[in-house]
């Protein structure tokens, strides 16, 4: 790889070069997948607003999504390694499927909030507390 | 202008030549180059809906982050997939988030702010999860690229048999030869009756209601209009009236 840099002095260049031009692996979408759930798992616990714990479950079942879908692709499986094959695209499809039903329940259930309570804060969501 | 426009066209053809210098174009991965782009705009956005304080803004960062993993399902050869994530996540669902916005952005309730404290123990905790999460995703060993020829053309008829029950794909490397593989037909026929009996079900939450009782939205505006209760007061005086009337 020192050939590559040509006495460049960034430190960075190596690692960029040696990410650009190595094939992609199943480890980088693990990656992604980690920082979409975890962004996704400090949005619901963080949001006071009640869309806003919505977006962070939307995050997490994406994250979820990116390891089925990279588990399953046959693109990033070596020889003789086990994958998912189409079950785990299949699996995604019906994570995206559930998710719309999740977010329109969810969503009728924060308008009769808003109607009933004139907020969406969920702070405010105390009627049920013991 | 124009001069310096042109002269920097002329100039492009030299700034690619010191790039390929440092980076030979014959030895760039463009899959690699376009997965980095969309894992970036990815994980940025996904940051970007966690620090925004503003409700719209996190939907918008929102609509980017989901449209960014499409592209990475396109890349890792799921393309139904992937149309699927922008036709139903992006076309969809974040249509119904944005409705949801519109529907409640009052102005109190645009930015709700966050203690800084729960900032702080949110950022530990996320960071926590995020080493182990990162941990074990460096565990799973390194899969080598196949060559491109045993790699099937893409397709949605194996999704569509599968969804039919009928199995047509390959099966996984790694499995026995002889085992029976189910096709999807009744999860199928679980998840079309899910989402129909989803639809009646949030069309009956979501409904427009005809209260006898006010709602607390015009009780609280109500309270405070001195409109308000100077009809009250007229009201009392009237009901006073009334039973004065009949003693």
């Amino acid at each position: 790889m020192s050939h590559l840099t040509g006495g460049l002095p960034f430190a960075a260049v190596p690692l960029f070069a040696g990410l650009l031009s190595s094939p992609v692996g199943v480890a980088h979408y693990l990656v992604v997948g980690a920082i979409l759930f975890t962004a996704g798992v400090v949005c619901m616990a963080l949001k006071r607003n009640a869309l806003g714990v919505l977006m962070g479950i939307e995050l997490v079942l994406n994250g979820a999504n990116v390891n089925f879908v990279a588990f399953s692709s046959p693109y990033l499986r070596g020889e003789g390694a086990a994958s998912l094959g189409l079950d785990g695209q299949i699996i995604a499809l019906f994570v995206i499927l559930l998710a719309a039903a999740e977010a329109a329940v969810a969503l009728a259930i924060t308008l009769n909030f808003y109607n009933n309570h004139a907020t969406v804060d969920i702070d405010r969501a105390e009627d049920l507390k013991g | 202008m124009m001069t310096t426009v042109l002269a920097s066209v002329a100039t492009m053809p030299g700034v690619f030549a010191a790039l390929g210098g440092v980076l030979p174009v014959a030895s760039v991965n463009w899959h690699s180059v376009l997965f980095l782009l969309f894992a970036a705009v990815a994980c940025a956005c996904a940051v970007a809906v966690v620090l925004a304080e503003n409700v719209v803004r996190m939907a918008f960062y929102l609509v980017l982050s989901l449209a960014s993993t499409a592209g990475l399902f396109f890349l890792a050869g799921a393309e139904f997939v992937g149309a699927m994530q922008l036709m139903i996540y992006v076309g969809g669902t974040l249509v119904l988030l944005v409705f949801g916005v519109m529907l409640t952005a009052q102005a109190p309730f645009v930015a709700i702010k966050t203690s800084s404290g729960d900032r702080l123990l949110a950022g530990m905790v996320g960071a926590a999860l995020l080493a182990v999460l990162l941990q074990a995703a460096f565990r799973v060993e390194p899969w080598r690229r196949p060559a491109m020829a045993d790699v099937a053309a893409p397709a949605a008829t194996p999704i569509g048999m599968a969804l039919l029950g009928v199995r047509v794909d390959e099966p996984a490397a790694g499995a026995p030869a002889t085992a029976v593989r189910s096709g999807y037909l009744l999860p199928f026929e679980i998840v079309s009756v899910h989402l129909l009996v989803v639809l009646v079900g949030a069309a009956y939450l979501a409904r427009a209601k005809r209260r006898r009782t006010p709602r607390a939205i015009d009780v609280a505006a109500s309270s405070v209009g001195p409109v308000v209760t100077a009809r009250q007061a007229a009201r009392s005086s009237a009901s006073a009236l009334v039973s004065g009337g009949g003693r």
